[in-house]
């Protein structure tokens, strides 16, 4: 068992393929069917290329606020690849790859950061409960997903996600707690990118690990390289089973980077060295993962060149679309606070449009 | 028939519709094993099981936020806050999610969910146990807030909470849980959502009322009586999305309007009321709408307590002070 193996008390952490691309330890190596493994690659390749194009495309004034993921792509497709169809992704808001893998469409993430709303209605199959921002609360939904999964015996799985800040969050607790005390299947990532916002990994816990709160809960926790795609998919596929199996939940702590800013509207240089990201620029997940694939022989720089080359057309065409989507309806914006418009709704809907009418707008 | 209490309308509601519909779950403090510190989820445990009606770590963001989960992965959950003062740490949850998953997924995800609440004063307690706190529910878009001053109504509105497909507060008058009994059908009924009462037709003044205030209301309308005065009472029953159609057709009858709420004044219930009432029957008013409410303080403990609970006699006071005027 690994979280038996790799104690976060004795600060021990997953690691499976080194920062440079090699395997640290062969009998920890999982046994990923090679079009699986091109599968990652591909859905983290077309996250990593959207995500600095839409970085590109608000610097453009073209996109409104946008809250980057490069660097954090190994610690969301290593997670998602081992689940189910039927197992659910509980996101916070920096987890484009995750949702990319689990069939979100890349037009509907676009259209939700250029601010409509629909980009938040995944089509009916995909169980990705959409993007929400208060922090940490969205681990109770996920408790609350598992804790029905298991009433119904919907032998679902659920994954939520919370960043390092959120750890400080009384809801952070609850959740863990809630989902403890009723054995729920779920599983709680903790993406640790180092910082929220501005303020730094240490000011958030004087705990060594932030996998280490899973003690207290009575569930096992885990620290994982996350930028270590390998060692994410093993942990996960651990922690799923177990789940699965009806023991409950398992906290994994996915030790990364957010290479980016915090988000368009935020400046990190005023908060952290060049130094410190060009350290963990060494250990971008992208660059370990192709040199495993190219080691493999089942990638090739020809293939890289071939891929990034269609991903960014689709990414380009896609958002084109996004921009061309237009305005949200005056009926959309009123239709979906209540199954059927209350009185009081229907009549401020109605002297609405009354007045754009006798405007003539 | 079965002639019951308040608490044990909500009861026999409970449990009538946990017999019926397989995935209504109930869950809070203490309502699994003991039933609830008022009793009001009693013997569901050892009925459905504890998969069906279960203790919660003490912890009301947790009971809400695990509750849409549920909601949304095909339960019903009835969630129990064990007094509506403890509510603030759930706030969170119900006003930024509960209200808004139907919108924020444009309609993929909606909560067919429940929250009740007992709410309001007169019981001797302690601090954080005697509330009203109506507008903070009827104020966030997406919430319905009901509540019943009935054992007939109780068991209505709460079976219509229960099968409405969008998330319902529901305050329990606790002053009243068990101040008197009704006739109440066995079988399944709704009162709906959204439709106020008119529990008395009279012609001087529209009094509207909720909750406990509704009887002591009728306490009041005997005292005026003895003075000829004539008096309409509407029981509200939901406050949010609120009748306006039976408040403005009785202002349009009597000419005068007194709301009367345990809440307290400013931005409280009232003040919307007479919005509605100002906006939509101002030129049948005789009088200025006026409200007789909790003062803008910290519910008193039992000390102090007599000052801010609304007694017949100060009901009385105020609807001779708006018919006089």
């Amino acid at each position: 068992m690994l979280t038996k193996k790799f104690d976060p008390l004795k600060k021990k952490m997953l690691q499976i393929l080194d920062q440079d691309g090699n395997i640290v330890d062969k009998t920890l190596e999982p046994n990923i069917p090679s079009e699986l493994l091109l599968k990652m690659y591909r859905t983290m390749s077309l996250g990593k290329i959207a995500d600095i194009k839409a970085l590109q495309y608000q610097r453009q004034g073209r996109m409104l606020t946008y809250a980057p993921n490069r660097g954090q792509e190994a610690a969301q497709v290593g997670a998602m690849a081992p689940l189910e169809n039927q197992d659910w992704l509980v996101l916070a808001f920096r987890e484009l790859n995750a949702m990319l893998y689990k069939g979100v469409t890349l037009e509907q993430f676009f259209l939700y950061w250029y601010g409509n709303e629909a980009g938040s209605r995944f089509n009916d199959d995909v169980k990705v409960l959409p993007i929400s921002v208060p922090i940490a609360s969205q681990i109770n939904h996920g408790a609350g997903l598992a804790m029905a999964s298991k009433k119904l015996k919907k032998n679902e799985v659920v994954v939520a996600y919370v960043g390092d800040g959120g750890t400080s969050h009384g809801e952070f607790h609850e959740g863990l707690n809630f989902a403890s005390v009723y054995d729920a299947p779920l599983i709680v990532i903790i993406q640790n990118n180092q910082w929220a916002i501005s303020t730094p990994r240490l000011k958030q816990s004087k705990a060594d690990t932030l996998a280490q709160k899973a003690i207290g809960y009575g569930m096992p926790g885990i620290q994982v390289d996350g930028n270590d795609v390998l060692a994410m998919y093993a942990a996960v596929k651990e922690a799923a089973e177990r789940a699965r199996s009806g023991e409950g939940p398992t906290l994994i702590e996915a030790v990364t980077y957010r290479l980016g800013p915090h988000t368009t509207s935020d400046d990190p240089t005023i908060y952290r060295t060049d130094e410190e990201v060009a350290m963990w620029a060494k250990r971008d997940p992208m660059i370990r993962f192709k040199k495993y694939l190219i080691d493999k022989k089942i990638w090739s720089d020809e293939q890289e060149e071939k891929l990034v080359e269609e991903l960014s057309d689709y990414v380009n065409t896609t958002f084109k679309k996004v921009e061309e989507s237009g305005l949200v309806s005056l009926e959309d914006v009123f239709n979906y606070t209540y199954e059927e418009l209350t009185p009081q709704l229907k009549e401020q809907y109605e002297e609405y449009k009354a007045y754009l009418a006798k405007e003539g707008k | 028939m079965a002639l019951i209490n308040i608490l044990e309308a909500v009861n026999k509601t409970l449990e009538q519709q946990m017999e019926k519909d397989p995935t209504v779950v109930v869950l809070g403090e203490d309502v699994g094993y003991e039933g609830g510190v008022f009793r009001a989820t009693a013997g569901l445990q050892q009925k459905f099981g504890e998969e069906r009606s279960f203790d919660t770590p003490l912890a009301e963001a947790g009971i809400i936020g695990t509750s849409i989960g549920m909601a949304i992965n095909g339960l019903k959950p009835v969630a129990e806050i064990q007094f509506s003062g403890f509510m603030f740490p759930a706030y969170n949850q119900i006003a930024t999610h509960v209200a808004r998953y139907r919108n924020r997924s444009r309609g993929k995800y909606h909560l067919p969910m429940v929250i009740r609440m007992p709410y309001g004063g007169g019981i001797r307690a302690l601090e954080h146990h005697s509330e009203s706190l109506e507008t903070l529910f009827a104020h966030i878009p997406g919430l319905k807030l009901v509540i019943p001053s009935t054992p007939y109504d109780a068991k209505g509105l709460l079976t219509a909470a229960i099968k409405d497909p969008d998330p319902v507060i529901f305050m329990e008058p606790k002053r009243i849980y068990r101040a008197f009994k009704q006739e109440v059908p066995d079988e399944e009924y709704i009162v709906p959502i959204g439709k106020a009462k008119l529990v008395k037709e009279g012609k001087d003044i529209t009094v509207v009322a909720w909750g406990a205030l509704v009887r002591e209301v009728e306490k009041a309308i005997k005292l005026v009586e003895e003075d000829g005065i004539s008096v309409e009472l509407i029981d509200l029953r939901t406050i949010a999305p609120l009748d306006r159609e039976t408040v403005i057709q009785s202002v349009q009858k009597t000419g005068r309007f007194l709301v009367v709420h345990e809440a307290v004044k400013s931005f409280g219930p009232g003040a919307e009321l007479i919005s509605i009432v100002n906006e939509k029957a101002f030129l049948s008013l005789e009088a200025p709408p006026t409200r007789l409410t909790g003062f803008d303080i910290t519910v008193p403990l039992p000390k102090g307590e007599h000052h801010f609970i609304i007694d017949p006699q100060r009901i009385a006071y105020e609807i001779r002070k708006v018919v006089r005027y």
